[in-house]
Order: structure tokens, then C-alpha cells, then sequence
């Protein structure tokens, strides 16, 4: 059994992602991000249209790229020593302290600790009736799936197939797919634990939502 | 109970009062307030009759003081008015003007759209004994009082289709249309029919309706308010204002103010000033034909008086509109326009004129709404043509209307006979053609020349050079290559798309001289110069340019803008934002309009307006396609106020008369294209294209966040967007436009067209 309690520990040990940003491509730099510590964000609004905070400008042939942060977080390291210089593509630029936010820490445990079944092919993924009756009437938790039970309909152009459910017997946990929406093939579908792990990880995720101190 | 209802009238004109004038200090409004306190305070101690009594006086001053305050009206002041929930609206005057009404299209919130308001309503008169029952459709905006449903008399698209809808059947039952307009401007969202698509439909429509369409203007916001204002006759209320923009729209623009940020009252107040808004200045310009004095202060619903003035003008308007094209007329006009048997108090409701037309009426109704808006904003703009020039031009109008006659009228209705009797003559012609020139044949066979030569070097021709093997690939354009400034820099260009569709950079001589600006991975268009249409979409050396000394002025003396015009014209070489040319697309003679974002943003005012309409007419009279090429434009320039917003009714006008001629209007669209353009000349295209470089809206994203509180789409206004909401017929590529734009003259041309 996979011991949650010490997983938590060890991502309150060091709550943050190291994010490195690369050069996309060969050019001259010339930093506009240049003092460590500070704040930057990544691209934000509904539709993603207000992009992230410029870090740096890569010319090449005089044009000028931006080089925006790709997350919400706090600059570690920035590599002056390239101010000015000509960098071959992929050459780290800064390093990037994302710190954790509750869901990504929850979704983190969750894919370390459930089982994940995935989607064999691209199509759309429903329950079968009755699983999906369940699902609606009582949450997903309610569901108990073992090895070769009819679990999907896989649905490709209106051409409708089921699919079984292959993996250690358990509850559904985590449902990753969204109705009449296509899944890409090898993302997961849901995500299964066992019944007797349940509590424990019930218990881990109140208090990543209690305690984890977002930043 | 009496006494406390008059207190409290009492209170609620002070608050009116407040409420108009704002922060502003003022004597009077104290006075008023310190003699209403002294008596709420003394109130507890006086008797019933005295009460009575110092109410009375009080009563009086307010009167007294409401008029001294009318003179110290500003145009904001007068702003503060028309929004006020007090004043009147439409409810109240079918409740007080006509005698019975019954709403269309929804009631209250369960509506189409509350803030339009259809009703069928009818006026009673009695005349020598009989009563007369006259039915009209009322139309307007519905502010309502403090009714938030109303969204403050903002129209949505589809509310102005209703109102589109409801003119047709007027038309159909010929009853006379009276439209009120009470909008601050239309709701600006793309959603289908579109507002600016759907203002357009509505004054084109409006064009050509064959009933009288009088309108009565108390809040006239720009595009919102021209969707139901084409009219026969204008009448304004005193307090009301008729403008392109909100004074607060404009002092955002002159103020430069970023979003979120707000203008200062000074700046709001100046440019309420500056935009010559009121009633009075609308009727100086000739915008509006008659204004309706309001009582002190402005109209509320409780002015009676001011109600019953409305419902005789509304009569007598649109009585003086039907006699003025009906055939019997003769006393009833004199009656009518006469200010002595006004005075003897005689009105418009003494006298009976039937108010459905014959159709000789309807055409006459027509052709004069059109030569009454024709004749508007004339003074707006410069005109510095040479006489010898006007004189030619007036020549050469003259010799193409005579040519057109002939060519198209008189050849097409005797096209069988005169052709009958050409082939009869040329037969005979031949004849003796052969009996002359026989010996002279005989004298060239025996010199030996003949037509072998001519073969010998076509032969030879085709010999030795190079040939040209597949269709048009030895066609140069053309001829003169054409360089964009941007072509000219030594440097790289990322697309856009790079991110999601891995385009590579490109170099900019390559982007912009080869490529046409157009990504050659995701087929992204970067914006071209307008001089790149003119040298690759028509033929060599074929445009001429025409009207080409009407010039943009300054009509309303608005400061600063001297200034940007002469900075524009100078940066463009040009002297207005509209160039209009004739020119060949494989050798298809064409009109063609081009608005150039380069001028002022493509702004429309009066020169523009001016040189679209006699673009139009060139068309008609010459029997030629019409193009608008729309390179950029920002909508109505601001600056000159109902000056511009007056070209939305002009230049459709124009349009639907030179379609209905037989024409072939087309609209192509490249960069941004917003606003009042948008929303009436060009959008009342049936044939509508754009280059995929376009955005094509009503209302920028900062205005809609400002008016509506939303946020939209990054993708809002893209062209795609507009064709999946059926506002363009197509996207073109930039490269295919010469190629598209032929295909288009000849399978949209149809039979009635005559371009050939």
C-alpha cells in the first residue's frame, strides 16, 4: 500500500515545481527579468488572450521574440551571464519557482497513488447506462468496477462499441472525461482506488484543502 | 393629504432640479432649497390655510426660478435631461398622444427586445361632422421609468429587426410610420442579425419605404438612433440631444483615456459643447426640420400641455408630408403652413387629408426623401474643383446620361428593329463595298501581295518565342511593381500562429514582396498598404481617379482637428479618407470607393460621404459595377459630429437607388471595418467579402466593455466570425482577389446588369 501520509510530506517539503525557460531558438538576449525574487505570472484570462510576463527578448535577424513566463510563480535564477550573448536554442534562460496550488497538489496524489485507466483510441467515452445512472444518482464514488466489467461505450463517428474495464478492483474515484467531449488516445479516463484506501486518501486531500497554503 | 402630496412634488422638482445641474453651484437651486426648508420647518406650526397659501408662493418661485434656469441650460446639462428617469418616454405618449394603441411584438419583459417598442395605434378627428379613424405604426425606443429591463433604450440586433419587420407592414397596409427615438446608441454585440448588419437592413429598407415616416428625436445616439430616423420629417425635442457619439465617448477619444480610466466633468462638458448636440445646432445644420418647445426644464410625464403640442405637430407633419406629394392638395397645404390660421388656433386636426398613397404618391415620396437627405452636409466639406473642371464634369454627366439612354434604354427596348435594320443596311453596304474594290483586288493579285505575310511572322512569332503555357501565367500584373515600405527592412517576421501552428519566421522582403504579406504556413495575412491592392487587383494603368478635390473640413470648428487633418494629409497625399476611381479588372470597367485606414482611420465625415454617393451615381449613369473597397475604416469621424453620422442615411440612399437601377454593389473588406460604415452603407450589401486579414464588427472591445460589461472573445471580430454569423458572404486570400473579384463581376452580375 502506497503510504499518502509520507507523499504529502514530501510535497510539503518542497511545494513548488521548478520550471526552467529555454531559449526557443538561436538569437541574441537581452533580459528585461533580471533580479531574482521577482513575481511573475503566466498567460491568464478566459480565453488564455493576456500572455504571461515578459522575461526576455531573443533577436534574431532583428526580430525581436518575447520570451513570456509560462507560469504563475517567482523567478530562482536568472542567467545574466547570456545578457548580450548570441545562445544556441535550448540554452536555460531562468529558472522559475511555481509553488503548488491545492488542485495541482491534490491531482498529484491522486495520479501517484489511484489507478488510472486510459483511452485506448481517440473517441468520445461514456459509462454504460446503468453506471452512468449510478454515477448520476449517487457520485462516482458509489461505483465499484473489477477486472472485465462493461464499463464504456466508446463512440468513433456515431459507430458505438463497449470497452471493458481492465485494472485492480476498486471504487471510481476520479472521473477525467467530460460528456459528448473527444478524449486523445493514452490520456486517462478514470481514475480507481482501492476500497480500503479510500479513507486515507479522503483524509490526505481534507487537508491539502484545509491546510496547503497557497502562494 | 393634498398639502403633502404638493410637498412632495415640491421635493421631487428640487431633486429634478439637482439632478440636472449636477455638482454645479448655483443661487437659484440654493434659494430654492433654503424657502423649501424654511417651510417643511415651519410647516408643523401654521394652520391649514396658511399652509395652502405659502405653498402657493412657494409653487410660484419654483416656477418662476425653473424658467431662469432654462436659460442657464449647458448641452451636458441638457444630457443629464434626456437621461433622466423622469423624463418623458414612449409609454407616455401613446398613452397622451394617440387615442388608442395596441403593442406588438411583446409587453413589458416578455419582449423580443423591451427596449423597442412597437404599437399600433390610431388618432381620432373629427372633420365637418364625420370622425375619422387614421391607424399608424409607432416605433421607438422605450427608456422607461427606472424600468432596467429597458436596458435604457440600448436596441438589440434583433430588437431593430422587429422594428424592420413592423415598417414592412405599415408599408403593406400603407399607414404612415411615427417613430420616436430615445436611444443613447444601439446594444453593440455581433450576435446574428448583427447590430451594425441590422441597422444597415433597417436604413436600407428605410430608403425605400413607401409610406410617410415622420420622427420625432428627444436622445438620438448615433447608429442606435438612425435606425429608425430615415425620414420625411424630422422633428426634435427642445431638450433633446441628436449626436455621433456620448459626450463621454467622446471626451475618452480626445482625452486619450485608456480603459477604466474616467474623463474629468470639464472635458465631458466641453466636448457636449464641442459636438454641437442640441436641438437648436441639429437645426442650423438642417438635420432636423422643426423643434418641439418643451416646458422648463424639460418634459415630464405630467406635462399635459407639452403632449398635446406633440400630438398636433405629429398630425400636421405628417399631413404636410402626404399632401406634398399627393395630387389635390390646394387649400389644405396653404391651411396647414399658414402661421395666421395657426394663431387663430386653428390645428391640424380641423382639417382631413387621408393619410394612404396612391402609387404615383409613393414614387413621388421616394425621390423626395432622397433629394431631402441628398442635399444634407453639403457645407460640411470643401469642394475647391476649378470651374473649367465643374463645367466638364457637368459636360461630361450630360453626354452619359444622353449615351446611357441610347445604349441601354433606347437600344434595349428596339434592340430587334435597330438590329433588323443594321443587318439590312450592312448587307447592302457589302454589296457595293464588293462592286468598288473589285479591280482593285484584281490589281493586287497581279502585283503579288497578299496575306501571307502577316501569316509568315505570326509563325515565326510562335517559333521562336517563349510561350505561355498555362492560362494567365504570363500575365505581369500589373506592369508596375508595386514594393511595400515593409518589404524594405532587413529583418525577420514571427506569425502569430507560430505558437499553435509552428509557422516558421519569415523574412520580410520575402513576406512583403513576395508572399503579399501572407504567412506561407498557416496562410496568416498581415496587413498590406492600400497602394498593393491598387497595383494587383486592377488592370495596368487603368484607374482614373475622379472628385478627387473634395476635401475634409472642420464643420464644427472642433478644436484640434485642423490640425490632424492637415497631418493626415500630408502623411497620405491624399485629401480625404475615401478615394474613389473608375478602373478595369480584366477589362470589366468598374466604380470603385476605396476607404483608406491610412486617414484618420479610415473615418467616414461629409467629404467621404460626398465622394461615396458620387461614386454611386457615376456607376448608375455609366452602367458600371460598383466596388467598395473598404481598406480600414473606424467609423463615423467624431469630430464632426451629426455632420458624419448623417452620411450612414446619405450614402445607403444612394446605394439602394443605384441598385435598384439594375447595379451591382460590392462590398470587400480588408483590415478593421467597424462602426457607423459598417453598420449602413456598406453593410446593406447583399454581395459582402473580406480578405482574411479582417475584422469586421459595430463596436470595438473597449466600447463593448464599457457599454455592456463584457468581456469578449479574443476572436470576436474576426472575419470567420462574421461569416459564420452570415455578416460576409466569403473569405478571400489576398492573392486571389483579382481573380475572385472577376468571377464575382461576371457570375453576380446577372442579366440586369449592363457593365459589359
Amino acid at each position: 500500500m502506497i503510504d499518502v501520509k509520507a507523499l504529502l510530506e514530501e510535497m510539503k517539503a518542497s511545494p513548488f515545481e521548478v520550471v526552467e525557460v529555454r531559449a526557443p531558438h538561436t538569437g541574441i538576449v537581452e533580459f528585461v527579468v533580471s533580479e531574482p525574487g521577482a513575481q511573475v505570472h503566466g498567460t491568464t484570462g478566459v480565453w488564455n488572450e493576456k500572455p504571461g510576463t515578459l522575461l526576455a527578448k531573443l533577436g534574431r535577424e532583428h526580430n525581436a521574440k518575447a520570451i513570456l513566463a509560462p507560469l504563475k510563480g517567482e523567478v530562482e535564477k536568472v542567467f545574466l551571464e547570456h545578457s548580450g550573448r548570441f545562445v544556441e536554442a535550448g540554452t536555460t534562460l531562468f529558472t522559475l519557482r511555481h509553488y503548488l496550488t491545492k488542485d495541482e497538489v491534490i491531482s498529484a496524489i491522486l495520479k501517484k497513488t489511484l489507478h488510472l485507466f486510459h483511452a485506448p483510441e481517440q473517441a468520445k467515452y461514456y459509462f454504460t447506462p446503468e453506471i452512468d445512472t449510478k454515477v448520476k444518482a449517487s457520485g462516482c464514488k458509489c461505483v465499484r468496477v473489477r477486472e472485465g466489467m462493461d464499463l464504456f461505450i466508446v463512440s468513433r463517428m456515431k459507430r458505438e462499441t463497449p470497452l471493458a474495464y481492465a485494472g485492480p478492483e476498486g471504487l471510481i474515484y476520479a472521473v477525467y472525461f467530460q460528456h459528448n467531449e473527444s478524449v486523445a488516445a493514452g490520456e486517462p479516463l478514470i481514475g480507481v482506488c482501492p476500497e480500503e484506501l479510500l479513507p486515507v486518501i479522503q483524509e490526505v486531500v481534507n487537508r491539502v484543502q484545509g491546510e496547503w497554503e497557497e502562494r | 393629504m393634498d398639502i403633502e402630496k404638493r410637498i412632495q412634488g415640491l421635493r421631487d422638482r428640487l431633486q429634478y432640479i439637482q439632478d440636472i445641474f449636477g455638482a454645479k453651484e448655483n443661487a437659484n437651486i440654493q434659494l430654492l432649497q433654503s424657502k423649501l426648508n424654511d417651510f417643511l420647518e415651519r410647516e408643523q406650526t401654521a394652520s391649514q390655510s396658511e399652509k395652502s397659501k405659502q405653498l402657493s408662493a412657494l409653487e410660484d418661485l419654483f416656477e418662476f426660478l425653473e424658467r431662469k434656469l432654462e436659460r442657464d441650460l449647458t448641452p451636458m446639462d441638457k444630457v443629464r435631461i434626456v437621461r433622466h428617469p423622469q423624463r418623458i418616454c414612449l409609454k407616455d405618449i401613446l398613452e397622451n398622444v394617440y387615442d388608442n394603441y395596441t403593442e406588438l411584438g411583446g409587453q413589458d419583459e416578455y419582449n423580443i427586445d423591451p427596449s423597442m417598442i412597437i404599437a399600433r395605434a390610431y388618432i381620432t378627428r373629427r372633420v365637418g361632422g364625420k370622425v375619422y379613424n387614421q391607424p399608424v405604426m409607432v416605433i421607438g425606443q422605450e427608456k422607461g421609468h427606472g424600468q432596467e429591463f429597458r436596458n435604457g433604450g440600448s436596441v438589440k440586433p434583433w430588437g431593430n429587426a422587429k422594428a424592420l419587420h413592423y415598417m414592412k407592414v405599415a408599408e403593406t397596409e400603407n399607414i404612415p410610420i411615427h417613430t420616436y427615438v430615445f436611444t443613447p446608441g444601439a446594444f453593440p454585440i455581433e450576435d446574428n442579425p448583427g447590430a451594425a448588419q441590422q441597422i444597415a437592413r433597417n436604413l436600407y429598407e428605410m430608403a425605400g419605404l413607401t409610406v410617410p415616416v415622420i420622427t420625432c428625436i428627444s436622445e438620438g445616439g448615433s447608429g442606435g438612433a438612425e435606425a429608425i430616423a430615415l425620414a420625411d420629417h424630422r422633428m426634435m425635442f427642445s431638450h433633446g440631444y441628436y449626436s455621433v457619439i456620448s459626450p463621454e465617448g467622446a471626451a475618452a477619444i480626445e482625452g486619450r483615456l485608456r480603459s477604466g480610466e474616467r474623463a474629468t466633468p470639464e472635458l465631458i462638458e466641453s466636448c457636449a459643447r464641442k459636438l454641437k448636440m442640441t436641438a437648436e445646432d441639429n437645426r442650423v445644420m438642417g438635420y432636423v426640420d422643426q423643434i418641439l418647445g418643451e416646458p422648463a426644464l424639460g418634459a415630464r410625464p405630467n406635462h399635459y400641455d407639452f403632449f398635446k403640442l406633440l400630438r398636433q405637430e405629429v398630425i400636421r407633419a405628417t399631413d404636410s408630408v402626404v399632401l406634398n406629394v399627393k395630387g389635390w392638395r390646394f387649400f389644405r397645404a396653404m391651411t396647414l403652413s399658414s402661421r395666421r390660421a395657426r394663431k387663430k388656433g386653428k390645428s391640424a386636426e380641423d382639417i382631413y387629408v387621408r393619410w394612404s398613397l396612391s402609387s404615383r404618391a409613393k414614387e413621388r415620396l421616394v425621390w423626395r426623401r432622397y433629394q431631402r437627405f441628398r442635399r444634407m452636409s453639403l457645407k460640411a466639406y470643401m469642394d475647391v474643383t476649378p470651374f473649367s473642371e465643374r463645367a466638364n464634369n457637368v459636360l461630361g454627366e450630360l453626354w452619359w446620361d444622353i449615351y446611357s439612354f441610347f445604349k441601354y434604354d433606347f437600344m434595349r427596348k428596339h434592340q430587334k428593329k435597330i438590329s433588323g435594320v443594321m443587318e439590312e443596311i450592312g448587307g447592302e453596304i457589302q454589296v457595293v463595298k464588293d462592286k468598288f474594290s473589285a479591280p482593285l483586288e484584281w490589281m493586287r493579285k497581279l502585283a503579288g501581295a497578299g496575306s501571307t505575310e502577316a501569316v509568315v511572322t505570326e509563325t515565326e512569332k510562335s517559333l521562336t518565342e517563349l510561350s505561355c503555357w498555362d492560362e494567365g501565367s504570363c500575365e505581369l500584373g500589373n506592369g508596375s511593381y508595386y514594393v511595400s515600405p515593409q518589404a524594405r527592412e532587413d529583418r525577420a517576421v514571427t506569425c502569430p500562429n507560430a505558437a499553435t501552428h509552428g509557422c516558421v519566421d519569415l523574412w520580410a522582403p520575402d513576406l512583403f514582396g513576395d508572399f503579399a504579406g501572407v504567412c506561407s504556413t498557416c496562410g496568416h495575412h498581415f496587413r498590406m498598404e492600400y497602394q498593393w491592392y491598387l497595383h494587383n487587383v486592377f488592370d495596368q494603368e487603368s484607374i482614373y481617379e475622379f472628385s478627387r478635390n473634395i476635401e475634409s473640413g472642420n464643420p464644427l470648428s472642433f478644436d484640434g482637428l485642423d490640425a490632424k487633418l492637415e497631418q493626415a494629409k500630408a502623411k497620405t497625399g491624399k485629401k480625404c479618407a475615401c478615394t474613389t476611381f473608375e478602373a478595369r479588372i480584366h477589362g470589366v470597367n468598374c466604380v470603385v470607393a476605396m476607404l483608406m485606414a491610412d486617414f484618420r482611420g479610415g473615418s467616414v465625415g461629409a467629404a467621404e460621404g460626398e465622394k461615396f454617393i458620387r461614386a454611386a451615381e457615376r456607376a448608375r449613369k455609366k452602367h458600371y459595377p460598383f466596388i467598395a473597397y473598404v481598406h480600414g475604416t473606424a467609423g463615423i469621424r467624431i469630430q464632426e459630429g451629426v455632420n458624419g453620422v448623417i452620411q450612414m442615411p446619405r450614402c445607403t440612399m444612394a446605394v439602394r437607388r443605384y441598385i435598384e437601377a439594375g447595379g451591382l454593389y460590392l462590398v470587400l473588406y480588408d483590415t478593421n471595418s467597424y462602426a457607423g460604415p459598417v453598420a449602413s452603407f456598406l453593410g446593406c450589401s447583399p454581395y459582402q467579402f473580406a480578405v482574411r486579414s479582417a475584422n469586421i464588427g459595430f463596436a470595438g472591445r473597449g466600447v463593448i466593455k464599457e457599454t455592456t460589461g463584457l468581456d469578449i472573445p479574443p476572436n470576436y471580430h474576426d472575419v470567420h466570425q462574421a461569416l459564420s454569423r452570415g455578416h460576409v458572404q466569403g473569405i478571400w486570400d489576398r492573392r486571389e482577389i483579382r481573380k475572385n473579384l472577376h468571377q464575382a463581376l461576371l457570375t453576380m452580375g446577372g442579366r440586369n446588369l449592363y457593365y459589359r
